[in-house]
C-alpha cells in the first residue's frame, strides 16, 4: 500500500475535522471535530512508521498521542458540564459573556 | 485483496466523518464516530500497528465516545425528542474545508516519496515487516527502556486529568460561612 494513501486519507480526515469545528454550534460535537483531527494524525503517524520498523518511533508516537487524546476529552467534558451547569445551554453561540 | 480493504476501510471512515459533519442529531454523530474509530483502527492493523489498533478501540470506542455520550445525556434536557444541533458559518466552512483539502493533497503529491522509500530499513517492495518481527515486543521494550520518561510523564498527565476532571465538574456546597 502506497504511503501517499495514507496521508490523503488524514488529509480528508482533517479537513472534515476541522469544518465540524467550524460550523458546529454544540460543544459536545466540536470536541467529536477535535477527536477527529487527532485521529488524522496518528494515521500519519503509523504511515510513517511503516518506514522504519526496527525502531517504530511513530507508533510510540501514536500511543501518547491517544493518552493525551483520553486526557483532553475528559477534561474538555468537565468544562462542557460545568459550563452547561452555569449557562444551562452548550451552544456556544450563546456563550459569549466575555465578549467586548 | 489487502488494498480492497485498505479501500473500503477508508471509505467507512470518510463516510462516518461526513456523517458527523452532515448529521443534525447529536446521537447519530456520536455513533457514526465509533464507525470513524473502527475504521480508522482497521487501516492500523493494515499498516502494521496491531497494539496502536487495539489501543485506539480500547481507549477511543470503549472510553472517548461512552464519555461523550455520557455528556450528550447529561447536557441535554431528554424529554423525547431528538438531541438536535445546529450549524453556523456553513459558507466559510465549505471554503476552509475546500480549500485546505485542496492544499494538502496538492503537498502530498509534492512530496518525493522514493527518497523516504530508499532509506527505509526493511524490503521496501511490500511495506510488511519481516517475518518473525514481534510488533508487542518491541513495544514493550521501548516503552520500558527508551520511552521510559514519556511514558512516566504521560501516567502523570492522566492522574492530573483524571483529578482534574472531578474538581471541574464535581458539584460542591458552597461554604459562606466567613
Amino acid at each position: 500500500m502506497a504511503i501517499e494513501h495514507y496521508f490523503i486519507l488524514s488529509a480528508i480526515l482533517f479537513c472534515i475535522g476541522m469544518t465540524v469545528i467550524i460550523t458546529k454550534k454544540n460543544a459536545i460535537v466540536v470536541l467529536m471535530g477535535v477527536e477527529l483531527i487527532l485521529n488524522a494524525a496518528n494515521i500519519n503517524f503509523i504511515a510513517v512508521s511503516q518506514l522504519d520498523n526496527i525502531k517504530l518511533g511513530g507508533q510510540f508516537f501514536a500511543l501518547f498521542v491517544i493518552v493525551v487524546a483520553a486526557a483532553e476529552a475528559a477534561v474538555g467534558l468537565a468544562i462542557i458540564l460545568k459550563i452547561y451547569k452555569y449557562f444551562s445551554t452548550t451552544n456556544l453561540d450563546e456563550i459569549n459573556q466575555l465578549k467586548g | 485483496m489487502v488494498e480492497f480493504i485498505f479501500y473500503f476501510f477508508c471509505f467507512v471512515a470518510v463516510l462516518s466523518a461526513l456523517v458527523i459533519l452532515f448529521s443534525k442529531n447529536i446521537l447519530y454523530a456520536a455513533f457514526s464516530l465509533v464507525a470513524t474509530f473502527m475504521a480508522v483502527a482497521g487501516i492500523y492493523v493494515i499498516a502494521g500497528a496491531e497494539f496502536v489498533a487495539i489501543t485506539q478501540i480500547m481507549v477511543y470506542v470503549g472510553g472517548i465516545v461512552v464519555l461523550l455520550i455520557f455528556g450528550v445525556m447529561l447536557t441535554n434536557k431528554i424529554s423525547g425528542k431528538a438531541m438536535i444541533t445546529e450549524s453556523r458559518n456553513k459558507f466559510s466552512g465549505a471554503i476552509v474545508m475546500i480549500s485546505l483539502s485542496a492544499l494538502l493533497i496538492y503537498a502530498i503529491f509534492r512530496i518525493n516519496f522514493s527518497a523516504l522509500q530508499s532509506q527505509s530499513i526493511i524490503d521496501n517492495h511490500t511495506n510488511n515487516p519481516a517475518e518473525g518481527f514481534n510488533n508487542i515486543n518491541h513495544l514493550g521494550i521501548g516503552l520500558m527502556s527508551d520511552y521510559i520518561l514519556p511514558f512516566e510523564i504521560a501516567a502523570v498527565l492522566l492522574l492530573i486529568a483524571l483529578v482534574g476532571a472531578a474538581t471541574v465538574a464535581g458539584y460542591k456546597e458552597r461554604s459562606d460561612g466567613h
